[in-house]
C-alpha cells in the first residue's frame, strides 16, 4: 500500500491536469465556432464543448477512453479498424526483431570476450552505431528491401528493432561473460577446465543476471524500433500506422489511441519478461 | 568476380592485421585502440565497393562509398542548411531545453518522499514508451518550423534524463549523509556538497542517452511536415526519387553528428567525473 | 553530576522497530566520560556500541533516558560543533582532494578562507599527512585515507572525538601505527575520545577505561579502569599488566555472550 498509494496519486494529479489542459487547448475552435454563428457562450458552455469535440487538438482522457473501448472491444479482432489487430501486428515485428537482436547482441558479445581483435574492432564501432539516428535508415531499408523483392513490412521493421534491441543486450553480456573473478577462473583452471567447460559453467550462468536485466530494456527497444520503422514509411497497418494515418486524416482520437495502446503493449511485453527473469533467476538459485 | 574475391582476401588481410596490433605490445597503448577500430572500418568500406562493384549492384539498391562521397562533396551546402535545422535549431534547442526542465523538476521532486515513490515508478515506465509516436500530435500543435521538432526533442529526452538524476540524487551512502549531519549542515550545503556531486555519473548516464534521443526525435518529427530543409525532410524525399547516394549523405551527417554530439557530453562527463572509478 | 564531564548517559533506551518485532538495541546503559578521558567500547556485532555512539552524536534518537553532551542535547551540542566523528569507512568524497575534503567541515560551519587554509595544512601536519594536499583520495592507501578522515574530524577543534571502529578495515600492522600515532594526538591535544572497535589489544593499548557491552539486549556488562601509564610504546602489549587488563576484558565478553543465549 505504502508504495502503490503515492503512485495512484502521482497518476490522478496527471489525469488532473489533462484535463485542466483540455480546455484552454480547444476553446479556440469553440469559441471561432460560436462566433461564426452568433451565440453567446457561457464558461460552462465552453468547457462542455471542449470535453466532446470531434477532432480536438487535446482529446479529453474519457474521450480517449471511449475510442480504445470502441477499436479493442467493440470491434471484431480480426477487423482492419481493430487495435488488436494492428497492435498483432506490431507484436509480431517486434518479436522477430527482438529475437533478432539478442541474438546477434549474445554472438558479438561472446566474440568480443573471447577475441581480443573483436573487442578492439568491433566495440567503438557498436557504440558509434548507437549514436546514429536509426530513423535516418529506416526509409531506405524498407524501400531498399523492397527493391530486392521482400515482400511486407515485417522483415523490415523486424531489422530497425532489432538494431536498436541488440545494444543494451551486447553491453550487459559482455559485462555478465566477464563478471566471474579471477579467483573462479583460476578455480576452473585448477581443474583443467578447456574453455568450451569454463563458458557453460562458469561464465553463461554468471551472465544470466546480467542478460535478463538488458532483455527488459532490449524488448521496450525493440518496441520502439518497430514503431520506428512503422511511422515514417507509409505504413498501412500497425500502432505506428495508426498514428500515421491518424495524422493524415486529421483525426487525433486514433493517434492517442493508438499512443495508450503502445504504452500497454510495452507494459506488458516489459511485464512479461520481468515474470520470467525472476522464475528463471529463482531457479538458478540467484533469488531467495 | 575477381573484385568480389578482392574483398575476401582484403577482409582476411585486414583481420590478421588487427590480430597481430591487438597481439603486440600496442594493444594497450592509444595508437593501438585507436588503429583498430580505424583499420576495421576502413576494410568494411573497401569491402562494400570492391562488392557492389564487382557484383554490379544497382545504385538504386545501394551505392558505393565513392559515389556516396562524390555526392556528397557536391551537395555540401544542401547537408549543411539541413544539418542547420535538425541539428542545430531543432535538436540541440530541445536538448537543452528539455535537460534543463528534467533537471530542475527531479530537484522539486527529490525534495518530498511522496513525489519520488510516485514519480519514479512512472517515469522509468514512461522512459521505455515509444514516446517518439507524440510526433504528429506535436507538430500539429507547433507548426511545422523547428519549434515543433524541438518539442519532439524535448518530450523525448525529458523522462530519461528525470529518472537519472532522481536517481543519482538518492545514491548517497547513509554513512556519507550521516557525516554532513554531524556538521549540521542545511540541505542546500548537503545537496551542493554531497548529492549534487555524487549524482554526476547518473546525470551524465541521462545525458548521454538523451543525445541519441534528441537526434532520432528531431528526425522524426520532420516526417510529419516540416520547411522544405532539413534532415528527415530530405530523405524522405530522395528516398521518394530513389536518390539513395544522397540518402547515404544524410545518414553520413546524421552519423557525424550523433558521434560528435555523444563525443562531446562523453568529454564534458570525463572533466566533471573524474573520479568516478569509471573515468580514472 | 560533575561539572569535567564530557558525555553523561543516564538509564538510555533505544527500541528499533523493524519487521520481525522490536531490537533493543540499548538497554538503561548509564555511562560518564570525563574531559580528556578514552574510553573504548568492546563488544561483539549488535551489542549497542556503535548505536550508543551515534546516540551521543544525536544520529538516532534514544526511546528512553537522557544523554547530555558537554551539558547539552546530542542536537546542541552538534550545532555547537562539539565532535568530530569518524566512521569505520574514511568515506572521503572522490570528487575532492585531500586538502577539499579537510575542509568540507569547515566550508559548512563558514570558516574564513585563510582561517580554513591555515586549519587544513595544521591537522595534515598533524596526521602526517603534508604533501598529500592535492591527491585525491583513491590515489592514496586506506590507511592514508582514514588518517585523512581523521584530520577532516579535527579540523574545526571539536573537543570531542568519537570514532566507530576506524581502523577496522585496515590490515593489522598498519593499525598498529596508527594507534600509536592516535595516542600521541590524543596526548598532544587532551581530546575527550571514544572509540568503538572490536579488537581487544586495541582497546587496552589506547584507552583510560573500558567499556565491556553484551548484545541482546545492548548494554554494559563491565567498565574497566585501564591501569596503564599514559605513555605507552608499543611493546607495552607484552607486559603482564597489559594482559591482566586483556583477560579481564575477555572474561566480560564471554560472560555477557552466555547470557544472552
Amino acid at each position: 500500500m505504502n508504495r502503490i498509494l503515492p503512485i495512484l496519486v502521482v497518476l490522478a494529479a496527471i489525469l488532473a491536469l489533462w484535463y485542466a489542459a483540455v480546455v484552454p487547448m480547444n476553446a479556440g475552435w469553440t469559441i471561432a465556432q460560436a462566433q461564426r454563428a452568433g451565440h453567446e457562450l457561457t464558461f460552462l458552455d465552453v468547457v462542455a464543448d471542449t470535453m466532446s469535440q470531434d477532432r480536438p487538438r487535446l482529446p479529453a482522457p474519457h474521450q480517449v477512453a471511449a475510442e480504445l473501448k470502441k477499436t479493442v472491444l467493440d470491434t471484431k479482432v480480426t477487423s482492419k479498424r481493430s487495435l488488436v489487430f494492428h497492435g498483432w501486428i506490431t507484436l509480431q515485428s517486434t518479436l522477430w526483431g527482438f529475437a533478432l537482436g539478442t541474438t546477434v547482441g549474445i554472438g558479438m558479445a561472446v566474440s568480443i570476450v573471447y577475441s581480443k581483435t573483436a573487442n578492439m574492432s568491433l566495440m567503438p564501432w557498436a557504440i558509434i552505431s548507437q549514436t546514429i539516428p536509426i530513423v535516418a535508415i529506416a526509409p531506405m531499408i524498407i524501400v531498399v528491401l523492397a527493391t530486392l523483392g521482400v515482400e511486407g513490412r515485417t522483415v523490415p521493421k523486424a531489422i530497425i528493432s532489432a538494431y536498436l534491441c541488440f545494444f543494451p543486450v551486447l553491453v550487459s553480456m559482455v559485462k555478465g561473460l566477464r563478471s566471474p573473478g579471477a579467483m573462479q577462473i583460476d578455480l576452473m583452471k585448477t581443474y583443467s577446465a578447456n574453455a568450451g567447460q569454463t563458458f557453460w559453467k562458469l561464465r553463461l550462468p554468471a551472465s544470466v543476471p546480467y542478460l535478463f536485466t538488458s532483455l527488459k530494456v532490449g524488448i521496450a527497444a525493440a518496441l520502439v524500433g518497430t514503431i520506428v520503422g512503422e511511422l515514417p514509411t507509409g505504413a498501412i497497418q500497425g500502432l505506428g500506422a495508426r498514428i500515421l494515418i491518424g495524422d493524415q486524416f486529421g483525426n487525433p482520437l486514433m493517434i492517442w489511441s493508438a499512443l495508450i495502446a503502445a504504452a500497454c503493449l510495452a507494459g506488458a511485453l516489459v511485464s512479461i519478461v520481468a515474470v520470467l527473469q525472476s522464475l528463471a533467476l529463482q531457479r538458478m538459485g540467484y533469488a531467495r | 568476380m575477381t573484385l568480389v574475391l578482392a574483398a575476401l582476401v582484403l577482409w582476411m588481410a585486414a583481420w590478421l592485421l588487427n590480430t597481430r596490433i591487438a597481439g603486440s605490445s600496442l594493444a594497450s597503448s592509444y595508437i593501438g585502440r585507436v588503429a583498430v577500430p580505424v583499420v576495421f572500418g576502413l576494410s568494411v568500406l573497401a569491402i562494400w565497393e570492391l562488392v557492389v562493384r564487382g557484383l554490379n549492384v544497382p545504385q538504386v539498391i545501394l551505392p558505393a562509398p565513392t559515389i556516396i562521397a562524390e555526392t556528397f562533396a557536391a551537395e555540401t551546402g544542401t547537408l549543411w542548411i539541413d544539418f542547420r535545422q535538425t541539428a542545430l535549431k531543432g535538436a540541440i534547442s530541445g536538448y537543452v531545453i528539455g535537460c534543463l526542465a528534467a533537471f530542475v523538476v527531479a530537484l522539486a521532486i527529490d525534495r518530498s518522499t511522496f513525489l519520488r515513490r510516485g514519480l519514479l515508478p512512472i517515469g522509468n515506465f514512461v522512459a521505455a514508451l515509444p514516446i517518439v509516436g507524440t510526433a504528429p500530435i506535436l507538430v500539429n500543435w507547433f507548426g511545422f518550423d523547428w519549434q515543433s521538432k524541438a518539442a519532439v526533442v524535448v518530450v523525448m529526452v525529458f523522462f530519461p534524463i528525470l529518472v537519472n538524476t532522481v536517481q543519482g540524487l538518492a545514491d548517497t551512502a547513509a554513512m556519507q549523509r550521516d557525516l554532513m549531519r554531524t556538521y549540521s549542515a542545511s540541505y542546500w550545503q548537503t545537496l551542493l556538497k554531497l548529492r549534487l556531486p555524487a549524482a554526476m555519473p547518473f546525470v551524465f548516464n541521462g545525458l548521454k542517452i538523451a543525445t541519441t534521443l534528441a537526434l532520432i526525435g528531431a528526425i522524426v518529427a520532420e516526417y510529419f511536415g516540416s520547411p522544405t530543409r532539413g534532415m528527415g525532410f530530405r530523405i524522405s524525399t530522395s528516398v521518394g526519387t530513389l536518390e539513395l547516394a544522397m540518402v547515404w549523405s544524410e545518414i553520413a551527417v546524421a552519423a557525424l553528428a550523433g558521434t560528435l554530439f555523444y563525443g562531446a557530453v562523453t568529454l564534458v562527463e570525463r572533466w566533471v567525473t573524474f573520479w568516478h572509478p569509471s573515468q580514472r | 553530576m560533575s561539572q569535567a564531564a564530557a558525555i553523561e548517559a543516564k538509564n538510555l533506551d533505544l527500541t528499533f522497530e523493524t519487521g520481525d518485532g522490536a531490537i533493543q538495541a540499548l538497554r538503561d546503559v548509564t555511562l560518564e566520560m570525563r574531559k580528556g578521558e578514552f574510553v573504548s567500547f568492546i563488544g561483539p556485532s549488535g551489542c549497542g556500541k556503535t548505536t550508543f555512539l551515534r546516540v551521543v552524536a544525536g544520529l538516532e534518537t534514544p526511546t528512553g533516558g537522557e544523554v547530555r553532551v558537554n551539558g547539552m542535547s546530542p542536537d546542541e551540542a552538534r550545532r555547537d560543533r562539539a565532535y568530530g566523528y569518524v566512521f569505520q569507512e574514511a568515506g572521503l568524497y572522490p570528487w575532492r582532494t585531500i586538502a577539499g575534503n579537510v575542509r568540507l567541515p569547515l566550508e559548512i560551519m563558514g570558516y574564513s578562507r585563510s582561517e580554513m587554509a591555515d586549519r587544513v595544512n595544521r591537522v595534515l601536519e598533524l596526521v602526517e599527512l603534508s604533501g598529500f594536499e592535492n591527491k585525491h583520495p583513491w590515489q592514496l592507501s586506506g590507511g592514508m585515507q582514514q588518517r585523512a578522515s581523521i584530520a577532516r574530524a579535527l579540523a574545526f577543534d571539536a573537543d570531542i572525538l568519537l570514532m566507530d571502529e576506524p581502523f577496522g578495515a585496515l590490515d593489522e600492522i598498519v593499525r598498529d601505527h596508527l594507534n600509536e600515532q592516535l595516542l600521541g594526538l590524543w596526548e598532544h591535544t587532551g581530546k575527550t575520545i571514544g572509540f568503538v572497535t572490536h579488537s581487544i589489544p586495541e582497546a587496552v593499548y589506547l584507552s583510560t577505561r573500558i567499556v565491556v557491552m553484551s548484545p541482546r539486549p545492548g548494554r554494559i556488562a563491565d567498565v574497566i579502569d585501564n591501569p596503564l601509564p599514559r605513555t605507552r610504546p608499543l611493546d607495552i602489549r607484552d607486559t603482564p599488566e597489559f594482559l591482566e587488563v586483556a583477560q579481564r576484558i575477555r572474561k566480560g565478553l564471554r560472560a555477557g555472550h552466555s547470557y544472552g543465549d
